[in-house]
């Protein structure tokens, strides 16, 4: 109950910004203008529309998800928001888990509006469903919960400026630990291979949410390696949350 | 009396500067509130009277000592559900309206939606929001968010209300709504604990204060004992005064005579140099128009206690 109402006040809070409608309306300008570039090619306009959409889901989704995740916190303690809040009969995490959950109902209206956008314009351009063209964005949609909780576990000490650098690190570090474990596990000698995958077992590994090239080439995509990739998702959040929580759990809001 | 607030050897450190070196900014702190009470918590700035109200309520942590709130160690979640807090210059969430956040108040108190929404619109009624409440909070004043602010700390009905500074900052017609409503407040049997700055504000509205200094409780009481006992002079007013008495008063008097329209005006130290000034002046066949003895005002007593702990 508590963690909903913080949740849901997090997220009216945050659907109100006029900054996040501007996000949103120049993120549908770009997804709409991709049927403009499509239309100069020949033969692949719907895979344009369909490649440059979920690209532009997945860059203005981290954007949302860095640019909200790293205030999410820090503005509380910073405008002293967080007094009122935690002076009430809450436990700590609950004000936590709301805040994250509040965020990621934003992210899921925000990206939902952009992947159906995507997927009419493609349904438009080629006069059929693209079958996996929402579940593709649903999996990159994980990938965003995971920046969200980077960003949240960050702003629970940091300061949002120091944040958003440590979050975007880790978001492109994370984008490409699928290729450097492959670069490590074949070129590397055995103490960088080592350091290598002690960091791809850290850092978290994004690219594995990446499906829509599949998708869009209408590649065949293994449903047990999705399955792999949602739990790997949700243990890597559960870990993240838990570590927040304990920072934040014994925090001085001085 | 059932104690309300119970606080005992409460110490906080904070690390500070570059090296993060340990700062002691409240020592040991022994303090107990009675129910019904409005207890004033006085001292300069930086005193350590935030970082007290944020033990209270749990915004940080303490480094030694317990507090307990209604008999319950301030640990437990439930002993926040009676209690009520206000903070130094408050700000809320500029996108909601003034009812969205009161009513999220009483979510975060488990509150019904039909409990809520009565009190909610009580208290937009009593802090005189009623025609603001559906303004998003960033178009409120200072004073409307200081009101509303009052408003969030009742909402779950409190049994103790903890204010921190809840006249800063505010007009002196925001000011006096304010202490109606804390008035309001002690007449329904409420404890009240507030820090201030302005002291008549606290002399009208305390039953008892302590002061505050480096940390450290100097003084606490009941504040008509504490400015009763306190004699600061004796002010007499005598007419028909011969150059020879006004000699030996002058002999008598902590201060030079003054001439006024009603007569000359003798400020005597104690009670003793009062009797002696008076047997003289029947002598001498003056006649008294007043005798006033001149008890300390809170702001003296204060200015004391801090000048008293810099030496």
């Amino acid at each position: 109950m508590k963690i909903s109402s913080i949740a849901l006040n997090t997220f009216r809070e945050a659907i109100r910004d006029r900054i996040l409608y501007s996000i949103l309306a120049f993120a549908l300008f770009l997804i709409g203008a991709s049927a403009i570039v499509a239309s100069l090619s020949i033969g692949q306009e719907g895979r344009i529309v369909k490649d440059l959409g979920l690209a532009s889901c997945s860059l203005f989704g981290t954007f949302i998800a860095i640019f909200l995740g790293i205030g999410l916190v820090f503005k509380e303690i910073e405008r002293r928001t967080i007094y009122t809040i935690i002076a009430k009969p809450i436990h700590r995490f609950q004000f936590l888990l709301g805040k994250y959950i509040g965020l990621v109902l934003t992210l899921l209206v925000t990206v939902g509006v952009m992947a159906l956008l995507v997927a009419g314009l493609a349904w438009a351009t080629e006069g059929h469903w693209t079958s996996g063209l929402l579940g593709a964005a649903a999996l990159d949609f994980l990938a965003l919960m995971i920046v969200t909780a980077v960003a949240l576990l960050f702003s629970t000490f940091s300061t949002p400026t120091l944040s958003a650098i440590f979050t975007l690190a880790i978001f492109v570090i994370g984008c490409l630990s699928g290729d450097l474990k492959l670069f490590a596990d074949q070129f590397a000698e055995p103490g960088l291979r080592l350091i290598i995958n002690g960091m791809y077992m850290i850092l978290p590994d994004l690219s594995r949410f990446q499906t829509g090239a599949q998708i869009v080439n209408a590649m065949p995509v293994a449903p047990l390696e999705i399955a792999w990739t949602v739990m790997y998702g949700l243990a890597y959040i559960l870990m993240l949350l838990l570590l927040a929580i304990g920072i934040f759990q014994r925090r001085d809001f001085k | 009396m059932e104690p309300v607030i119970k606080i005992e050897g409460l110490c906080k450190d904070f690390r500070v500067g570059f090296w993060r070196r340990r700062t002691r900014v409240l020592h040991s702190l022994d303090l107990t509130v009675h129910r019904g009470e409005v207890f004033g918590y006085l001292g300069p700035n930086g005193a350590g009277k935030t970082t007290t109200l944020k033990l209270l309520t749990g915004l940080i942590l303490p480094t030694a000592g317990t507090v307990r709130l209604l008999g319950l160690d301030l640990t437990q979640v439930a002993a926040k559900g009676q209690i009520g807090f206000l903070p130094e210059n408050p700000y809320f969430y500029d996108y909601l309206t003034g009812r969205e956040f009161l009513d999220f108040c009483g979510q975060l108190f488990g509150l019904r939606a039909s409990d809520r929404r009565e009190r909610v619109g009580r208290l937009l009624r009593l802090t005189e929001l009623e025609e603001a409440a559906d303004r998003q909070l960033r178009k409120y004043s200072k004073g409307m968010v200081q009101r509303l602010g009052l408003a969030q700390a009742l909402v779950n009905d409190p049994s103790l209300v903890i204010l921190d500074e809840p006249m800063s900052g505010l007009d002196p017609l925001g000011r006096k709504t304010m202490r109606d409503i804390i008035l309001k407040l002690k007449t329904e049997g409420r404890t009240i604990f507030f820090s201030s700055h302005i002291l008549p504000d606290v002399e009208v509205l305390c039953d008892r204060v302590g002061i505050l200094v480096a940390g450290r409780l100097r003084d606490v009481g009941r504040l008509d004992q504490i400015l009763k006992t306190e004699l600061e002079s004796i002010e007499l007013t005598l007419q028909r005064v011969s150059p020879d008495l006004s000699a030996t008063l002058l002999g008598l008097a902590q201060a030079p005579i003054l001439d006024q329209p009603d007569g000359v005006l003798i400020r005597l130290p104690d009670e003793q140099r009062l009797d002696l000034a008076l047997r003289a002046a029947v002598a001498a066949g003056a006649r008294v128009v007043s005798v006033m003895p001149q008890h300390v005002t809170l702001e003296a007593h204060f200015l004391r206690e801090v000048q008293g702990a810099a030496l």
